[in-house]
């Protein structure tokens, strides 16, 4: 069961091949023997309730398309009643009262999730190494990272111990790992999905998206979570069209531009290889190539490295130790329980990016951090307007290099240079998607394609039509 | 700019988190890698541009002024780490 895809297990369901209850408990045996770290917590009672509610719903014909579907849910979103930790040992102990709005859409189609998934502490790492919950494991070779930050997602669908994980992208936290995991992962535009009841960590930029195995698979699911939301104010007041419908059109005469500073110096040989093929892939389907250039992408890490910790900073401050999370013991005053539970609360990347953040947004550095980062934000957007006046999508490498070794990468500024290819579609609030593309030395390599504001449904259907000509997504791991 | 010893205990302090003075040449030593890099800001032009505080440009949406909220102030407290008649409890402030 665990090698059909969403759309398959949903004719399965429907057809009674197999019921939900059964279905669910398949992948919480798959969880329970797999060792890679992918699950802060797994639930197990909850999963089975879900799933006997779901099995009722669909003997009634009260189910919608997802209803009895498991997933997984990465860390950072709310999840009444269920630990919501963020990856860190600041939210270790905190039950969340409440669900985020994803959550809340989920359940609402009947949805079954299996357990949380584990990702960088507060998303903030391109590795999963900055866990509290210890790094998680690429399922294609257990000694490489599966990708940050929501490396624990990557690895679930990879591995096939869930069919569809949730993930959240702030600068390539979904198309990073799924593009090192071998599956397919899309961040919506800015706005698309609701950010209420999600750990923020850098308010203009964080996205949540589907991570799947196939494009159709995340067409599926984003049209579950997608939509307005009044309790988002960054919510954007848009129509959901429904994404499965755009996945049959051909793409002759798609225009398709290849930034010249995405195949520059710093890019592995295997990893440009690949994605070179399926660009050759898609000119056979009828589609034309053009370079196009993005002079400023190469400004994107200084920029997102200034943007992303000052809004970590002020979003981080409400962990105070007063009201929820980690308080330190026996504090002597109220200033010895803010530092004490802070500092013990925090890991080490969290706490430097708050201190990089605090001093960009100090008195008299202001308008040399942020300001400037904000303008430089704003040449990266122009870029993009400019490159889609001429081409309806831009495809690239996701990421340098294929997974690396666990323990690896130990200097900061290097694992930051490793964003440069996701970072400015952030910046510039845009869609992306990874696919899988190829291998190199055994293992996978993503392909990126970033598309115009709300062109989710173009860029589904660009992702599709390339699985239906190639069989990469289609490769699984063996079982660990 | 390069942050030394003094400045670095002042951020952190700002921030809320405590620096031991056995972490602190290393902790300096990485934030001014991290600053060199974010330096490379200042050589850029950016003209006239202007910033961009939302990917959107969208404008903050407002709502009638009414309670949206149910009292959870029950399940608020619950998680708390100390409360106390209703409230969330701290150290002494005022003697």
């Amino acid at each position: 069961m665990h090698n059909l895809t969403i759309a398959e297990q949903i004719k399965g369901l429907k057809n009674k091949d197999f019921s939900s209850q059964e279905l669910t408990q398949h992948y919480l045996n798959r969880i329970h023997d797999s060792k890679l770290n992918a699950f802060i917590s797994v639930t197990d009672d909850i999963a089975l309730s879900q799933a006997k509610e779901a099995d009722k719903k669909i003997a009634s014909n009260e189910s919608s398309i997802l209803t009895g579907i498991p997933y997984a849910h990465k860390d950072i979103f709310c999840t009444q009643g269920v630990k919501t930790s963020a990856g860190s040992k600041m939210l270790d102990s905190f039950i969340s009262p409440y669900d985020a709005t994803v959550t809340k859409k989920l359940n609402h189609e009947n949805m079954v999730m299996l357990g949380k998934t584990n990702m960088d502490e507060f998303a903030m790492g391109s590795s999963n190494e900055n866990s509290y919950f210890g790094p998680v494991q690429n399922p294609w070779d257990v000694s490489k990272v599966p990708g940050g930050s929501s490396g624990g997602s990557a690895a679930a669908v990879a591995a096939r111990i869930s069919p569809f994980a949730s993930g959240t992208d702030t600068g390539g936290s979904i198309r990073q790992p799924a593009s090192l995991c071998g599956i397919t992962g899309l961040k919506p535009t800015y706005g698309r999905i609701s950010r209420y009841g999600m750990i923020a960590y850098a308010s203009s930029l964080d996205q949540a998206g589907p991570m799947t195995r196939t494009a159709e698979d995340a067409a599926i699911v984003l049209n579950a979570m997608a939509g307005f939301d009044p309790n988002d104010s960054t919510s954007a007041n848009k129509s959901v069209p429904d994404y499965t419908q755009g996945l049959t059109n051909n793409l002759d005469g798609l225009k398709i531009g290849l930034p010249t500073e995405y195949f520059s110096e710093g890019l592995d040989s295997g990893v440009e290889k690949v994605v070179m093929q399926s660009i050759k892939e898609y000119e056979l389907m009828g589609a034309k190539i053009q370079e196009v250039s993005l002079p400023n992408s190469v400004h994107a890490i200084p920029a997102y490295y200034i943007v992303a910790p000052c809004e970590c900073s002020s979003n981080l401050s409400r962990f105070d130790g007063v009201r929820y999370g980690y308080r330190c013991e026996d504090p002597k005053d109220l200033n010895d329980l803010y530092l004490r539970s802070r500092s013990e609360g925090f890991g080490e990347e969290v706490k430097r990016r708050i201190m990089i953040g605090t001093y960009a947004l100090s008195a008299g550095y202001y308008d040399a951090y942020y300001l400037k980062a904000q303008k430089v934000r704003q040449l990266i957007s122009e870029d993009f307007k400019k490159a889609f006046k001429k081409v309806d999508v831009i495809m690239g490498p996701v990421s340098p290099t294929a997974a690396f070794d666990l323990g690896s990468v130990k200097d900061p500024v290097s694992m930051y240079l490793a964003d440069i290819y996701t970072l400015s579609v952030n910046l510039a609030g845009l869609p992306g998607m990874s696919i899988p593309a190829g291998f190199s030395n055994q293992l996978p390599v993503g392909l990126q394609i970033i598309g115009n504001h709300w062109s989710e449904e173009l860029l589904l259907n660009v992702a599709h039509q390339f699985q239906i000509r190639t069989d990469w997504h289609n490769h699984s791991p063996a079982d660990c | 700019m390069s942050l030394d010893n003094k400045k670095v205990k002042e951020i952190a302090y700002l921030a809320r988190l405590n620096v031991q003075d056995s972490e602190i040449e290393q902790t300096a030593s990485e934030l001014n890698n991290i600053l060199s890099l974010m330096d490379k800001l200042g050589d850029i032009d950016t003209g006239d541009s202007e910033p961009m505080a939302h990917p959107l440009k969208m404008s903050q949406r407002l709502r009638e002024d009414k309670v949206s909220e149910e009292d959870m102030s029950k399940e608020f407290q619950e998680i708390a780490p100390k409360t106390g008649k209703g409230h969330f409890l701290v150290p002494t402030v005022i003697e």
